[in-house]
Order: C-alpha cells, then structure tokens, then sequence
C-alpha cells in the first residue's frame, strides 16, 4: 500500500534523525557501550566460557586468579568469572523484567489517574504515595519470604514495588498534556476518553516514560542485587548479588580475597551507570527544554 | 425550523477554587457567571460573529453549544431539538454535524500525529467505513479544499513542519472531511499574520457559499468580523448587549458599549477625524458582577435606572436588538 | 554642533549562527531616529523588527552577532561597546518593553520596588527619592498611586501594561524601544495606552521605536514608518507617504489585508507564498516571487537599494522606482 510505504519512510527519517542527534551525546554513546557490552557477555559470553554452578571444588576454594581460573574461585571451588558471565544474564533479565512490570503499572495508573482528575485521581494517588513511603526493602523482603525466592518472585516484587516514581511522573506529564487544546479538539471530533488516554495522550507522554524507564531499570539491578546479597535471591541461580554475598558469608572480605568481590561489585556499578547514563541522554535529548545547542 | 442553533436562557457559570478551608467549612463559593442568560439563534446558512473582550463570555458560549463546557441552565438548540449527551448514538450524530476550529495553530494538533491521520480521525472516530484509498483521497480532497496543494505532499509531515497558517488549514480540512452542518471558529486567524488571514476566513465564505455551513465566529477583531458575518452579537461580561446586520458597527452602533468600540477601531489609512470614545478603568471581575446594568459603572451616558435594573435585549428597529435602557438617545 | 538624530543606523548586518548555518536576520537595515521622533518598524513574523531592537540594546541570544554595519547612538557606535561598555546605556539611555512583557515582572516582589530596583540600578539616589520619582511616574502613566505596593497578580493586563511603561521611563531615557506594546491586551485597553503613549510624546522629549505587526497602531502612535521584509527595509518614510502614497508593492498588500470598516465592505486580499528563508537567501529582491508588480528578470537577480521617491525623506527599495527617483 503506497501510504504505508511513504509512512515507513517518514517514520525511518525519524528514527535516523534521533540517532545522529543521539551520537553527539557522549553521555548516552558511553552508556549504550556499555550496555551492549554486557549484554555481549550475558548472551555471547556463555557460548565462549563454559560455566556450571553445580559442579565443585575445580580448583582451589577462594583461590586466586590462575590461568585456568582468570578471577580466581568462590568458596565453593567455582570459577568466579564464569559466575560473572553467566550472572550478567541473570542482572540483567532480572533487571529488565520488572522494570517491565514497574513501568507498564506506572504509566498506566499515572495516565488514568492524572486524565480522570477529581476524587479517583485523588484517591489513587494517595495510595501511590503510600505505596513510595512503605519502606521498599522491608517490604520487599517480606514479599520474597512469603512468596519464596525463586527467580519469577524476585521479578514480581521488584515489578509491584517499583511502579510510583514512574505513575508520579507520568500522572504529572498527563495533567499538563491533558490541558492542550488538541485534547479539546480529539473530544470535539467525538473521541472517547479510553482513546484520548492511549493513541493521544500516551504518544505524548511517552518519551518521558523512555528515559524513566531506563533509570528504573538501573534501580532494578540495583535492587536485585541487593535482594541476592540478603540471601532473599535463588541460591542456585548465579548472579551477581550472589557472588557478592558468597564472598560476604564466606569471609572472603576479610581475609582479602579481592578476586571474589571487586570484579562482581564493579560489574554491578558498571551496569547500573551504563543504564543511568543512557537514561539521563535520552532525557536530555527528549526533554526539549534541556537540550544544549 | 431555520436555525441551526438556537439559545435559550443559556447560563454557565464555573466555580473559582478558593483553597480548603473556605471551601468546605466556611462553604463560601465563588462562582463566575461566565454567560448569563442569553438568548440567541443562528441561522443555517449564516455567520453569526460573537465579538467581545476579555471575560465577555464569547468563548464560553461556543464551546457550551459544542458540549465541551457544560451548561450550568437554559437550553441549546441544536437543528430544532435540544441536545441529549447522555445518548452515545446522538453524540456521535451530533459530533458529525458540529465542529469547532480552535485558535492556537501551534498547539491544536497533536505533535505525534502525522497530517493524514490528523485529518482522518474524524472518520475513524464516526466509524464511516471507507477502504485506504477512499481514506487517502478523501483526506487529499479536504487538504486540497483547504488550500493546501498538492494534498498528496501533505499527508505524512507533522504539524511543526507546517507554519501556522498552514496548520489552520489543516484545522479546516479535519472540519471539513465530515461535512458538518455548523462550526464553531475560535478566533481562528488572531494568532496569523495579516497577509495570511484574508484567505483563512475567506474559506469560511466558500464554506457558507458552497456547503451552506453555518459558522459562530467567535472574535475580539471587530473589522474581521464586519467583513465576513452576516450578523454580529457583541458581548460585555457575560450578556449580549447588541445583536444586528454586520454594516452596523461602521458607525451604526445603538449601545454605549458598542459605540465605544468601534470608534476606538484603528483604521489604516483612515483620514476621518472621528470622535474616540475611550472608556476608563478596565472591565469589572466577573465575579462581581456590577448591579443593574453591568456596563453602568463605565458607560458615560448612565443614569439612576441602569444601576438598578438589568435592561432585557430588545428589538429596536427591524432585525436590530439591544439591550439598554436609554437607546434612543445615543445617535 | 550636535547631531539633531539621537540615533543613527547605517548598513546594520545582524546574523544568527544555527547548525544549518547563518540566518540573515537582519541584512543591512539603515534608518535614523530624532529627538522626540516616534518610529515605527513594521512587517510581519520574521521579518527581523524585534532582531534590529535586540541589535540596538545589544541583548542577542548567544548565536547572534553583528555582523556589520554602524549603530550611532548620541554619536556614540554602539556596535563596538564592550558589554561593560553597555551596561550604564542599557535602562538608563536606551529602554526596552519587551513583548508580552505583562508576564516579566518578578511575581513575588511588589511593583514599586520592582520599580525603585530598576532605578537603584542605574542611579545612587536613595529609597525615599525613588519612590517619589515612582509615585510621580505612575501619575504620568495614570495607575493608581493607592495601588504601586501591589503584587503583580493584583494588576490586570493592562495595568501590568502601564507598570511596565513606567519602568521604561524611570531612568529618563533619551529612547525607548516598544515591541508589540499593545498586543495581547482587550480592545479598549489598547486605546487606553494608544492614547498614553501619544500623553507622553508630547509631555517627554523621549524618541520611540514601536515595532508591531498591526498597521493600524502603528499611524496613531508614529511620526514615521519603516516597513521590514525578510530583513530588509522595503519602504520607509512618514506615515502620511507610507500609508497614503505607498511605492512598495508589499507595502500595498500589507495595508490592503487590514479590513476597513469605513470603506467598501470587500474581502481583503492575502499574500501569495511564504515569506523566504534566511537561511540561504536567494539573490535579487527577496520579495519577487510573491509580488503582484514584479517587471522582470532585474527584480529576480538585482537586489534593489532604497531611493529616494520625494516626500518628506521617502524611500523605496524597488526595482519599479528606480530612474523615477528624486
């Protein structure tokens, strides 16, 4: 259909256009690297280094870096850097799932509530605001006791703890947009107020929710990783949080066993400003008002 | 019937957020009579201008006959019957026959929307079945009628790629893609530059001409107004205070109001020595509205009667009303 | 013998860098001002009135600069002044209105500090002689002295209008800039500042530049006119020459889009096209492929010079004049 092709054309200068802006922002170029390059290690890593948590004692117990161990082994005789790789999948999944979750709850709550205004808005907000006072790790801790800590659970509770910021945003940006008169116009032309939500305010709302979503994916990781170092994560599924932890239980901090938790703290920092930095571009870029000429 | 919209006693007020504590328990309300009781018909086929200043209503009243503001009393008319928006089925009728064209070209499209789905969504939205190409075609038309040529090469930019004249036109074509009966056109042109406008509302004449569309144009600009209604209402705080034939304000005005402002119109190029009644002090708050009449308070030909009682709109000479008590008077 | 012009414009070449490239906002604009004279710079959106206002007060955004051309102000060039240079003129010689200026006072400051603020800045007088020179001000712009210790969200629209005027006018300046001074305000309140502003040109000796889009301001309120388009003057002269013997065909089109209430009720005419980008701008006169009297490939190739059409100090830049000049 000759409209659908000149649409997709329209639509892929576009996306050209915000990837050149997007290249002059050094902030955001250094923070995708960095996330390309872990993902590279949790999806080609694998393929390369051969890795099995449940095999033992290979080498030595917290032994230092070999040429057969290159960062060395845990207290269980595993080699730390296949933990590493095999633990950025973990992260990240982890990390990208419930922020999944967060944000779709988030942006979804936040344009509903901020479009219908009044008492519900009123009413939501205020359990939304309760919701961000709840002290999140307590919280979270007795969600992951009570649900049990597999994988899926720590996705679920980060996801339905994790949603407010995004709802206040986004409810904050719907008030504004909701007062523009193309929304008088869309209910002029007979539109309903499901359609206004989603094919006129959503649009207009979205390029916020992409920044956010990556800053929040950034507190997931943070998040999940600090829920594996509490012993809350599955013990037999590697992540990061779990190295950390194995190397706090065993006491592999204090005897200086550097191997064990620098290389996995590091990969967490990393990671976690990858994604800040790539959020913060994408605001900068989006957000017209701070653009730098 | 012959009107397309008739008025009736139409009031709407809006209540003014005053903070918690007066609101909800010393339950005092501020309450601004934005439109207070007019009566008012349109013709089909006419322009009626509804002209007036700040907090004179005009706005208001068009967007309650459109159903984006709700009326507080009265009634509107809408092709004989008074409008029912609780009923969907009417409301999708009713949303086809009568549009509305906003004022601010820069922020009445949405920025994400490309100009083909822009001027399409009216058919979308009226669930009117027509296969893509029939959509593309019909939008092209209606670009096209707007003046925007070759249609074709507007169809997939977005509005800030548009100028504002341009993106006015593409206001029209969304109007115009559903032949409605009536619009409502909300100072369309103010925020124009002059060498653009004359062919903006000159599509409303071809519109009227050729559709035979009736159209509220709602305006402050009165010598805009004279060149293109066939009648024009001018407001002041919320009422209509005079209701006649275009040719009126070229110095034909019988209420003080008016008088005065059309003899403040800056005219390029006008030699005459005419005599400029400027009023003093600004236009009361609409919250509290003067007694009386509500131009008493700055009209110099007031007496005792006008801070008393309220004077009715009526009709002084052969489709010419007024609403003042000492009209005969002012020559 | 001092110059009788308090402000003189020669060549005046204002340019924007953007990443596309120069924007030629304003490109070679010459125009002088008297003593007590009122001018009024007219043309429409981007024609660059309020860029050569800017250019004068030497408030250009940071991609803007001067390219060339003289700005004499009191025989002073003011297009080589340092920043420092600038800062005693700026208020105190040469005022500014800014457009939509109603919204540019300090919402939380009342507005006579606002007021003695402006003063204090440029002046070593002390608060009791400030605020008598404020109260004496507002007499003269007719606001209410009972009012001046009011917030601005006390004021209406046009009463902001008048706050801003007498700030303008605190320091005595020799001129005062006006952009869009009366747009935005209720038809009646721009009669009232229509009629101030003709108050106070004949009590002050203060020149006016008013630059507006709206024609029909600009014959109450202006000794001469200077019509811009796409950076350029293309008519200058009194407005008894501009308005009723123009020479410029835009000039034409442009008093012919304002409806007028006295005379035949026919439609207005618009203007064909689009004003022309100033990115790149093509040779010749930047009006020739949207105007009515084009006579032939020299309006498309030559860029025309402002000359002299008789009247009083008349110009043109149109190809059409030339060789029936005076």
């Amino acid at each position: 259909m000759s409209s659908n092709i000149n649409r997709k054309k329209v639509m892929k200068k576009g996306i050209i256009r915000f990837i050149d802006i997007f290249k002059e922002n050094k902030m955001g170029v250094l923070g995708f690297y960095i996330i390309v390059f872990f993902l590279l290690v949790a999806f080609v890593g694998p393929l390369i280094y051969s890795y099995n948590p449940q095999e033992f004692a290979k080498g030595g117990l917290i032994a230092p870096p070999t040429k057969e161990f290159p960062l060395g082994t845990d207290d269980m005789g595993r080699s730390i850097l296949g933990a590493l790789i095999y633990g950025a999948k973990v992260s990240l999944m982890i990390g990208i799932f419930a922020t999944l979750i967060s944000v779709f709850i988030g942006t979804f709550i936040g344009i509903v509530s901020g479009f219908a205004g009044g008492k519900f808005d009123s009413v939501l907000m205020r359990i939304t605001d309760g919701f961000m006072v709840l002290p999140k790790l307590p919280l979270i801790m007795i969600l992951a006791a009570l649900l049990g800590s597999s994988t899926r659970n720590i996705i679920i509770v980060i996801g339905l703890t994790g949603w407010t910021g995004t709802t206040r945003l986004v409810r904050s940006q719907t008030l504004s947009v909701k007062q523009r008169p193309f929304i008088e116009r869309a209910v002029s032309v007979g539109a309903g107020k499901g359609y206004i939500m989603f094919r006129h305010i959503l649009p207009n709302v979205f390029p916020l929710v992409f920044s956010n979503t990556i800053l929040v994916a950034a507190g997931a990781i943070l998040t999940e990783t600090t829920l594996s170092f509490l012993g809350l994560g599955n013990p037999l599924v590697p992540s990061w949080g779990q190295i950390l932890r194995g190397a706090f239980t065993s006491g592999a901090v204090s005897i200086g066993a550097w191997w064990y938790f620098v290389p996995a703290g590091l990969c967490v920092i990393l990671l976690v400003l990858g994604f800040t930095l790539l959020g913060y571009s994408f605001d900068e870029i989006l957000n017209p008002k701070l653009r730098r000429y | 019937m012959s009107s397309i919209v008739d008025l009736k006693q139409l009031k709407v007020n809006f209540q003014i957020r005053q903070g918690f504590i007066k609101e909800v328990i010393k339950r005092e309300k501020k309450i601004v009579k934005a439109v207070d009781n007019i009566d008012l018909s349109i013709k089909k086929g006419e322009i009626l201008s509804l002209v007036g200043e700040s907090g004179s209503g005009k706005t208001t009243t068009g967007r309650a006959i459109l159903q984006l503001v709700e009326k507080t009393d009265g009634e509107i008319l809408f092709d004989g019957k008074e409008i029912n928006n609780k009923s969907n089925e009417y409301m999708k009728n009713f949303r086809k026959r009568a549009q509305m064209i906003f004022q601010d070209p820069y922020q009445s499209l949405n920025p994400k929307f490309m100009v083909i789905d822009i001027v399409a969504e009216p058919l979308q939205l009226m669930k009117i079945k027509v296969s893509e190409e029939e959509k593309i075609d019909k939008v092209v038309k209606a670009l096209e009628f707007a003046g925007l040529r070759p249609g074709k090469d507007y169809l997939y930019r977005y509005p800030h790629e548009l100028s504002g004249g341009q993106r006015q036109r593409v206001s029209i074509a969304t109007c115009f893609i559903v032949s409605p009966d009536f619009i409502v056109a909300d100072e369309p042109v103010s925020m124009l530059d002059a060498s653009v406008r004359a062919d903006i509302i000159k599509l409303f004449v071809e519109m009227k001409q050729k559709k035979n569309i009736s159209f509220l144009f709602i305006t402050h600009d009165l010598s805009l107004s004279w060149l293109i209604s066939d009648r024009i209402a001018i407001m002041y705080l919320g009422k209509i205070v005079e209701l006649g034939k275009a040719d009126l304000i070229a110095g034909a005005c019988r209420h003080p109001y008016s008088q005065a402002l059309t003899s403040v119109l800056a005219v390029v190029g006008d030699r005459r020595k005419r005599k400029r009644i400027v009023l003093e002090g600004e236009i009361p708050s609409p919250i509290n509205t003067p007694s009386g009449c509500r131009f008493h308070t700055r009209c110099p030909l007031a007496k005792e009667k006008c801070k008393i009682e309220e004077p009715k709109l009526r009709e002084i000479e052969e489709e010419h009303y007024v609403a003042c008590h000492y009209p005969e008077i002012i020559k | 013998m001092k110059n009788e012009n308090i402000l003189e414009v020669s060549n005046l070449k204002t340019y924007f860098k953007i990443k596309e490239g120069t924007v030629k906002a304003v490109d070679g604009i010459s125009f002088s001002l008297k003593k007590g004279e009122s001018l009024g710079l007219v043309g429409e959106s981007g024609c660059g009135k309020t860029t050569t206002a800017l250019s004068i007060i030497k408030l250009l955004a940071d991609n803007g600069y001067i390219e060339d051309g003289k700005i004499l102000f009191k025989d002073k060039d003011i297009t080589k002044m340092t920043e420092s240079e600038m800062l005693p003129i700026r208020w105190k010689d040469i005022s500014i209105i800014f457009q939509g200026s109603m919204n540019a006072l300090n919402p939380v400051m009342r507005v006579s500090d606002q007021i003695v603020e402006a003063i204090q800045l440029h002046e070593n007088i002390s608060d009791k002689e400030a605020r008598e020179r404020v109260t004496k001000l507002l007499e003269l712009v007719n606001l209410d002295t009972g009012l001046i210790d009011s917030y601005p969200h006390e004021f209406s629209g046009g009463m902001r209008q008048r706050a801003m005027i007498t700030m303008a006018l605190a320091c005595n300046p020799g001129l005062i800039i006006g952009d869009e001074p009366t747009t935005a305000l209720d038809l009646m309140v721009q009669a009232q500042i229509i009629d101030l502003i003709n108050d106070l040109r004949k009590k002050l000796d203060t020149s006016m530049i008013i630059i507006t889009h709206d024609l029909s301001i600009i014959t109450e309120i202006c000794d001469r006119i200077a019509v811009m388009y796409a950076g350029k003057i293309a008519e200058i002269g009194t407005v008894q020459d501009v308005i009723f013997n123009y020479k410029h065909p835009y000039t034409e089109k442009l008093i012919k889009a304002f409806p007028n209430i006295y005379g035949e009720r026919e439609m207005v005419e618009s203007i064909p096209g689009f004003p022309p980008n100033l990115l790149d701008p093509q040779k010749g006169c930047l009006f020739a492929d949207r105007c009515h009297k084009k006579i032939g490939e020299i309006c498309e190739k030559v860029d025309p010079n402002l000359i002299k059409v008789g009247g009083k100090n008349h110009m043109v830049a149109c190809h059409l004049w030339e060789g029936k000049d005076e």
